[in-house]
């Protein structure tokens, strides 16, 4: 039953080839993309002509690779616009928000505590579309009554990242509450006594203390919003995020440059992975 | 803290509550009051705009609109149900069966996938099922096949990536709980007799039943309300409810209408987590963290 207990042979084997199909199936649909970045070949596709990095560097003219091709190019540099504005935001109101429920107290503070959960249970794409309902609604009356033009109330890059805000902020909230819950306000009073005043507390105890939580949050965050579909989707203007655009390259069918640009992700976002579960693991122990 | 000083103005309170208020009024009420609001507005035969049903109405008078509804709620459930009776072996074997060693790299290796967009994963998948797909031309090959077929495109394979997609946020809350669960428990049942099932039924699935309540919420959530999966690999007459609000908003540009579909899929979503809740008497607050 478990590895301390006696199992029969077939059981153990039935389970390990459980496993191994179970790893196959996570893995194969990510090989195979990563791997037919290479092919030299005009489709993402078998069979297999011959080893290339044209989809990477290629300068065309049929084979145009990911550093060459504008469109895909101009699709990631927004996306990591708006990944750095949200994971800067994101992880400033989380921290005072995870210092608002943990230090503070005041009425109403559970039902503003449920009100903080409640993007986890709101599909994304309601909170899409009710940003972007309520978002024009506000520019209408801007416009109508007081005759101002308001441009980052209308689809485009702000409401990108507002919208991705709304629900980001509630991961970071509770990445950084996690570990503020742990932290011995002793401490605190410890350098009061010493003479600090409250910033220094904050900037020196405190805030140290947090800086894992707080690296790790804006980590999350980056990724979360670098591959945000379903919020964006609506709120998206001229500028695509990259996975609108690739979306739409997916759908109307394209060449195997996505799957340099699917290799590039993956490679990056599996030593971001790797980088954040190690330096958290070691900060726990701390 | 709040009593000893009544009449000197808490300004830490102030500073931290002032974003966290317009963070959550701002993107999270407002717009949720005005999808509400917009659900209940129409615009009459002289273009003035006022209080109507007919949104709502449009729904249960049009066949396909609760069809799309219907089939995508039983979908989810169906689908969360299959990816936990995936997850449990899994992280079983993680957490209690693998070798002490191997814990901290299997983990990471189910996370790995988790981290990589949605849109990938689908394009993974697209790139072996489709009729000049890897899986297909291998088949061919070997003579399994003697012409190429369409697996994409169909219920069946929908499901599929559906489980593929939102699989790893069930293993990772339930590997949570189960890492601390204690071995000697399953010990004992052991020695005193209890079958397999019996341990599974008893001690296993009860102790990791806050693992699994938190894992389902999230993945029935994310395959509701998932729109590029359904649409990528799913069949081409049928349709998710998202693509049902998605053509109502951009297409054929009937806020109202959208608003209306929105505000269903929200209640629906919020009424089968709180019912999922309430039989298996979990609390909220406990179930997300």
């Amino acid at each position: 039953m478990i590895r301390t207990l006696p199992n029969s042979r077939a059981y153990t084997t039935a389970y390990r080839l459980f496993i191994a199909v179970f790893f196959i199936f996570l893995f194969s649909p990510l090989l195979i993309t990563m791997i037919l970045a290479f092919n030299n070949s005009m489709f993402p596709s078998l069979p297999w002509k011959g080893f290339t990095l044209d989809w990477f560097f290629g300068r065309g003219p049929d084979k145009i690779g990911i550093f060459h091709d504008d469109s895909n190019l101009r699709s990631i540099f927004t996306s990591i616009r708006v990944a750095v504005a949200v994971s800067a935001l994101s992880t400033l109101v989380g921290t005072m928000a995870a210092f608002l429920f943990e230090h503070e107290d005041f009425k109403f503070k559970q039902a503003f505590y449920f009100l903080m959960l409640a993007p986890l249970v709101i599909p994304g794409v309601i909170l899409g579309i009710s940003i972007l309902l309520f978002t024009n609604a506000v520019g209408l009356f801007f416009e109508d009554k007081l005759g101002l033009d308001m441009r980052f109330l209308a689809p485009g890059y702000w409401l990108v990242v507002f919208g991705q805000f709304s629900f980001i902020t509630t991961i970071t909230t509770m990445t950084i509450s996690a570990r503020l819950k742990k932290f011995d306000r002793t401490l605190e009073e410890a350098a009061y006594n010493l003479g600090a005043n409250k910033l220094e507390v904050l900037r020196f105890i405190t805030l140290k203390y947090l800086r894992p939580s707080i690296v790790g949050a804006a980590a999350i965050a980056f990724l979360m919003s670098f591959e945000n579909f379903n919020t964006t989707l609506f709120l998206v203007g001229s500028d695509q995020t990259l996975p609108i655009n690739l979306y739409l390259q997916v759908r109307d069918g394209s060449t195997p440059v996505i799957n340099a640009i699917a290799f590039i992700l993956i490679t990056f976002t599996s030593i971001v992975a790797v980088a954040n579960l190690y330096g958290g693991n070691k900060k726990n122990q701390t | 803290m709040k009593n000893s000083k009544p009449h000197k103005i808490r300004w830490s309170f102030i500073i931290f509550f002032i974003p966290v208020a317009l963070w959550l009024f701002l993107l999270i009420v407002f717009p949720h009051l005005e999808l509400l609001k917009m659900s209940f507005t129409g615009t009459d035969f002289y273009g003035k705009s006022g209080f109507t049903l007919e949104n709502y109405g449009e729904f249960f008078k049009e066949p396909i609109y609760w069809r799309t509804f219907a089939r995508t709620a039983l979908y989810s459930i169906f689908v969360t149900f299959i990816v936990l009776v995936i997850s449990l072996p899994v992280t079983f074997y993680i957490t209690k069966i693998a070798k002490i060693k191997s814990q901290g790299f299997l983990t990471i290796l189910v996370l790995i996938p988790f981290w990589v967009s949605e849109l990938i994963r689908v394009y993974g998948w697209i790139i072996l099922l489709r009729e000049s797909g890897v899986i297909n031309k291998f088949l061919l090959k070997i003579g399994i096949f003697k012409v190429p077929h369409e697996m994409l495109y169909n219920d069946i394979t929908m499901v599929m990536g559906l489980v593929y997609t939102s699989m790893l946020f069930m293993i990772v809350p339930i590997i949570g709980v189960m890492e601390s669960l204690d071995d000697a428990l399953i010990e004992a049942a052991y020695d005193l007799g209890a079958k397999k099932t019996t341990i599974w039924r008893k001690i296993i699935i009860p102790y990791v039943t806050p693992g699994i309540m938190s894992g389902s919420i999230i993945v029935f959530m994310l395959v509701l309300g998932s729109y590029l999966t359904p649409k990528l690999m799913g069949g081409k007459n049928a349709l998710w409810f998202t693509e049902q609000i998605y053509n109502s908003m951009i297409i054929y540009f009937n806020w109202n209408q959208g608003a209306a579909f929105g505000f269903l899929l929200l209640l629906l979503s919020s009424l089968i987590i709180f019912v999922a809740l309430k039989v298996t008497r979990q609390d909220f607050k406990e179930v997300v963290k």
